[in-house]
Order: structure tokens, then C-alpha cells, then sequence
């Protein structure tokens, strides 16, 4: 499985794009490794600056119908090259929520009024997640706070994440 | 309990169901451009699986950055060529032949009432026109599209959407699909599949009906459905003459996939559309919508006619008939990219090509190019862009450029006035 424990990176904001994740100017890249340096660089957020706010996160915290618009799996590459390799939102686009189970990554879908809760506690901080994956926890905390919650998969996510993706996932059932 | 189109075409075409609310379905039709499938090939490769589950069923095109710019490009260009050419994928549009995705395979019949069909592209939808259940997907789902043949998905549930009145002079398809995704926002129809129903739609031709597919995704949704009938079937005919006697025939059988009457939905929405007004979207997002005279005087600094959206022939006689007579604004630069050749060549006969050109337009082979910012008609930092096509994403056309979505009719008639400015230019 991969990794999903470390630094958070908070968005405030609702409908983040794909094309903000990775601009279409980098879809001719034929490797997942050169969207690297490329990675939220047109993100529309008040001081936002994606070469000093990406380094070292692990996790994205966001709002609701993240990663909508464009069907490009370089945007979960992008973010997967980064480090980042679990987004916790409101909700997701469906494209984007599928190629980050089909990548072994996860999409975690929260409550509003959970999502409000983590932002009021921990944005702002060096806050840091961890995921215990077999109770579908995860605890978010900072030198003086912690959140702790349960969220749901299903089965068929959940194995997606555990075998690495839907490739893997496919060639041991049809 | 009555069915829905996509929980009947679930129904024939489901192979598993790893759990409860997720289907896994065979594909009738895998489709494929040079952005997303290059990677998926080069991933084959590497696994020891350079194969493809029937080279009947996929359909490939170079379509979004044709010519080739630069060696990136044209690497991607020729790894979809040459898998195409060892896959032995009689279906490949190359340059000569190609046009934009959703616009050339319609073209040639690939899309059908009862179909599952995926591409590595969002805007797969528009082949619900045809009353196909066609999603955009990743590019790991297309890999294994390509080699299995089958893809996951959410058990579908369905918002009808039930179009009344009559359309004014000078609103069309894209007013309506403006007006739904300004109903529903963004995320209003996610995970769903939208069904398009209604005196408004059984009155429109296939391109109208593909342009309100085209942006069902632009709300959230999986697809957007037409219900076949005789305009589906007219258009479909060469394609499948031989398989139905007649075209009676072929509706009959086309039918088996309309709703029940007792389907079961989430949502069922009444628009009438009889005192609709043109459209445009304003800021970033494509639920930003307000009515072309509420925007009135916007400056401009470019004008986009093209695209999946509407980049059809009669897209482009709508926008002729503004244009006839008239002159590009000193103040912007206009560009018509048609959407296929077979657009073109009409265009050409139709003398539309000459009213384009003797407006002042630029006049582009088809391609996606510049509706994501890729070629031909990149925005400069700062610039104003009044386009046909389905998303006005911060920086989409080109970094720190701003898109106005509207109709061909209203996009022609901003050229001409050189700022935005209502339809009513448009004499149908």
C-alpha cells in the first residue's frame, strides 16, 4: 500500500479543477514523473504558492467536488509524484475519485460540517494525518489539537487500495 | 420496478458486481486520442500486454494537437499511430482525416442506442446523444478498456430533465445546456446520468442534441442521455442499413432502451425554456451564467468558434448567417477551428468558409487546439476570449486568460460588434 501519514496541505476552496491541478500544457509530457515541477501551479487560491506550499505534504484537505472538469489521470499523477497520495474532501468529481483508486491512491469523502471542523482546528498549522487503514480511521493532529474519525470505502475501493490500483486489481478477476 | 435508459443498458451489459453499487460492464466501443492513450499503450508495453481486447471496437484519433507542434507532440502522435498500426485498428484518424473526438465519431456511426462507451476524455458524454451510456475516463481505465474490454462504474442513478416551451429566434442548444448547469451546478448531477427529455429536445437535430450532451459533465455527470427516435435513426441510417430493414424497424428496436414509465429517479427537473435569453458564462466556473445582455459591452480580445461543443456544420451556418455581410471588430481577432473535415468541406461548398474569411477569421484545420489552451489560439496573460466551446477554467485557453462560453450566434455577433453583445443579430 502506499503511503498516506504526513504533512497536511490545507485548499479552501470548493470545484479545484484539473486543469488547475496540472495545466493541459503538460499533457504531452509522456512520463508521470515530468508533471512534477507542474503540480497546482495554476491554482486559483490567495496566496498560494505551489513550489513552497507542496513541499514535504503527504495529504490534501479540501472542500467539496475536488479535482472536477478534465478526465486526465495526470492530475492524481501530479499529486502522486509530489508525495500526495490521499485527498480528504466533501466530495470528489467522479473522474478524478476513480483514478485515485485506480492508482492505489485514496479519495476520502468526509461531512461538511467535518470538513468545517478540520479546517477551523488545523488549517493554518503544521498539522499531520494518520490513516489506520484496517479501521478506516483517520486522526488529524497539531502540537495542541486532534481530530479523530471513521470513513467509509466499501469493499471494492478498499481492495483497489490494497492490490495498487484497478490494473492489478483486473488482472487476477477478468 | 421500471428502469431507467443507463439501469437497463447496465442491465445488458453487466459482468460483476464487486460490491454492492458498483457494476463492472462490458465496453461496445473503446475510444482513444493521442493525450491520454499514449501512456496507457507505453504502460502495456512495459507490462508484457501490447494487445487490445477487439480491434474492432476501438476507434483512435489525433485530435488535439494536430499538426504536431513540437517533438513532444509528435511523439505522442506517432506512439497512437504505431500502436494503431500493430494493433491493426482499421478506425485511426490521422492528419487528413481527423477532427475533433466527439465530433468525428459520431460522424461515423460509432455511437449507438444500447452502447457502453468510454474515452480518456471528459466530454465522452456527448455520445449520449445517441441514447449510448458514454463516460469519460482515466487514462488506467482505459488501459484496461483497451485490453479487457470492461470498466467500473457507480450503479447510475438518473435526473430527468424535461425540456418545455419554445425556443426565441437566436437561443439555442448551448443556452439550454447553460441554463441546466446553472440549475444544477457543478456538481449537481455527480454520479449521475442525466437523461434529456422533452418538446425542446425531440425537436432538435443530432448536432443540438450532442452539443446539450457534450456538456452534461460540466454539471457533474457520468452522461447525458437523448431518447432515440426517428431524427436518431435518420442520422444513423448509412451506417446501419444493413442491419434493419427498415428505419421503422431500427426504432422499434432502438426503443427497448427507453425508460419505463414507473423508472425511478433522484431528481426530475421541469425547465421551460419558452422566455430563455441568450447565454454566456462569467468567471471560472461553467454554473457562472448570466444572460448575454447582462454582460453586454465585456471586452474581448478574441473570438472561438469550434470545438466538441459546437464545431458542427450547423454551428457554423448559424454563425455564417451573423457574420454574412460584416466585418471582425478592429478589436479582436476571431478564429474558426471546424470540427472535422467532413465540416470543413461542407463549409466550403456552403460558401460559410468565404463568410468566415471575408469577416476577417482565421480559419484553422480541425482540432481541440485552443478550447484547452493547447494550440492555435492560446490567450495571452490577461486577454478576454468569447468561445463556443464547454469550460471557462481559470487559465484553460492560456494562462491568466478569461473565456466567455455562449453560441456560435452570440460568439459571431461579439466578433463583429467586438465586445460581448446579445444574439440578435442572428435572422433565423
Amino acid at each position: 500500500m502506499k503511503n498516506f501519514n504526513g504533512k497536511i496541505l490545507f485548499l479552501d476552496r470548493s470545484d479545484i479543477n484539473t486543469d488547475e491541478i496540472i495545466p493541459a500544457k503538460y499533457l504531452t509530457e509522456l512520463t508521470k514523473e515530468a508533471l512534477k515541477p507542474y503540480c497546482l501551479e495554476d491554482l486559483k487560491l490567495d496566496s498560494f504558492d505551489s513550489k513552497k506550499d507542496l513541499a514535504e505534504k503527504t495529504a490534501i484537505v479540501t472542500r467539496e467536488n475536488f479535482g472536477c472538469g478534465s478526465s486526465r489521470e495526470h492530475a492524481p499523477w501530479a499529486l502522486e509524484e509530489n508525495g500526495i497520495n490521499i485527498v480528504i474532501a466533501t466530495n470528489f468529481a467522479r473522474i478524478f475519485r476513480q483514478n485515485m483508486f485506480n492508482n492505489g491512491m485514496m479519495a476520502i469523502e468526509l461531512p461538511a460540517e467535518q470538513i468545517d471542523e478540520i479546517f477551523k482546528k488545523f488549517a493554518g498549522t503544521d498539522a499531520t494525518l494518520a490513516v489506520d487503514f484496517d479501521k478506516s480511521e483517520i486522526k488529524i493532529s497539531n502540537n495542541k489539537d486532534s481530530f479523530t474519525t471513521n470513513y467509509t470505502l466499501g469493499l471494492f475501493y478498499s481492495d483497489l487500495v490494497k492490490v495498487g490500483g484497478w490494473i492489478d486489481y483486473v488482472d487476477t478477476k477478468y | 420496478m421500471g428502469k431507467t435508459v443507463a439501469e437497463k443498458i447496465f442491465d445488458a451489459h453487466r459482468i460483476d458486481r464487486p460490491q454492492e453499487g458498483i457494476e463492472v460492464l462490458s465496453i461496445d466501443a473503446v475510444f482513444c486520442h493521442e493525450i491520454t492513450t499514449p501512456i496507457a499503450i507505453n504502460d502495456l508495453v512495459s507490462r508484457g500486454k501490447d494487445r487490445v481486447f477487439d480491434n474492432t471496437k476501438i476507434k483512435a484519433v489525433i485530435d488535439h494537437v494536430t499538426p504536431a507542434k513540437d517533438s513532444k507532440t509528435a511523439e505522442q502522435g506517432k506512439t497512437i499511430r504505431e500502436w494503431a498500426k500493430r494493433q491493426n485498428i482499421k478506425d485511426f484518424f490521422d492528419i487528413g482525416k481527423n477532427g475533433v473526438c466527439h465530433a468525428i465519431f459520431p460522424e461515423h456511426g460509432f455511437a449507438r442506442p444500447g452502447y457502453t462507451i468510454i474515452m480518456g476524455d471528459s466530454h465522452t458524454c456527448t455520445h449520449g446523444a445517441f441514447c449510448a451510456f458514454a463516460a469519460g475516463v482515466g487514462t488506467t481505465d482505459l488501459e484496461v478498456g483497451i485490453l479487457k474490454g470492461v470498466c467500473a462504474f457507480k450503479s447510475p442513478e438518473t435526473i430527468k430533465i424535461n425540456i418545455t416551451g419554445k425556443l426565441q429566434s437566436g437561443v439555442f442548444a448551448k443556452d439550454v445546456i447553460l441554463e441546466v448547469i446553472r440549475q444544477l451546478t457543478t456538481n449537481g448531477a455527480t454520479d449521475c446520468v442525466i437523461e434529456f427529455t422533452g418538446e425542446v429536445v425531440d425537436a432538435m437535430s443530432m448536432e443540438s442534441r450532442l452539443t446539450l450532451s457534450n456538456m452534461a459533465v460540466e454539471a457533474g455527470a457520468t452522461s447525458g442521455i437523448c431518447y432515440p427516435d426517428m431524427t436518431t435513426v435518420e442520422y444513423l441510417w448509412p451506417f446501419i442499413q444493413d442491419e434493419f430493414k427498415t428505419k421503422e424497424e431500427a426504432l422499434a428496436s432502438y426503443k427497448q432502451w427507453l425508460p419505463d414509465a414507473d423508472a425511478t429517479y433522484k431528481k426530475v427537473m421541469n425547465i421551460d425554456v419558452t422566455n430563455l435569453e441568450p447565454l454566456a458564462t462569467f468567471g471560472y466556473k461553467p454554473d457562472q451564467v448570466k444572460t448575454i445582455k447582462e454582460l453586454e459591452g465585456t471586452r474581448l480580445d478574441q473570438i472561438y468558434i469550434g470545438s466538441c461543443t459546437n464545431g458542427r456544420i450547423e454551428d457554423l451556418r448559424v454563425a455564417a448567417k451573423v457574420l454574412e455581410g460584416n466585418k471582425l471588430s478592429p478589436d479582436v481577432r476571431g478564429i474558426l477551428a471546424p470540427a472535422t473535415p467532413k465540416v470543413y468541406s461542407q463549409a466550403l461548398a456552403e460558401g460559410i468558409i468565404k463568410i468566415f474569411m471575408d469577416a476577417g477569421f482565421c480559419v484553422t484545420n480541425p482540432t481541440c487546439g485552443a478550447c484547452l489552451g493547447m494550440s492555435n489560439g492560446v490567450l495571452a496573460s490577461g486577454e478576454v476570449c468569447a468561445a463556443t466551446t464547454n469550460r471557462n477554467f481559470n487559465g484553460r485557453m492560456g494562462k491568466g486568460g478569461t473565456i466567455h462560453l455562449m453560441s456560435p450566434a452570440s460568439a459571431a455577433a461579439s466578433a463583429i460588434a467586438g465586445k460581448i453583445t446579445n444574439s440578435k443579430l442572428y435572422k433565423g
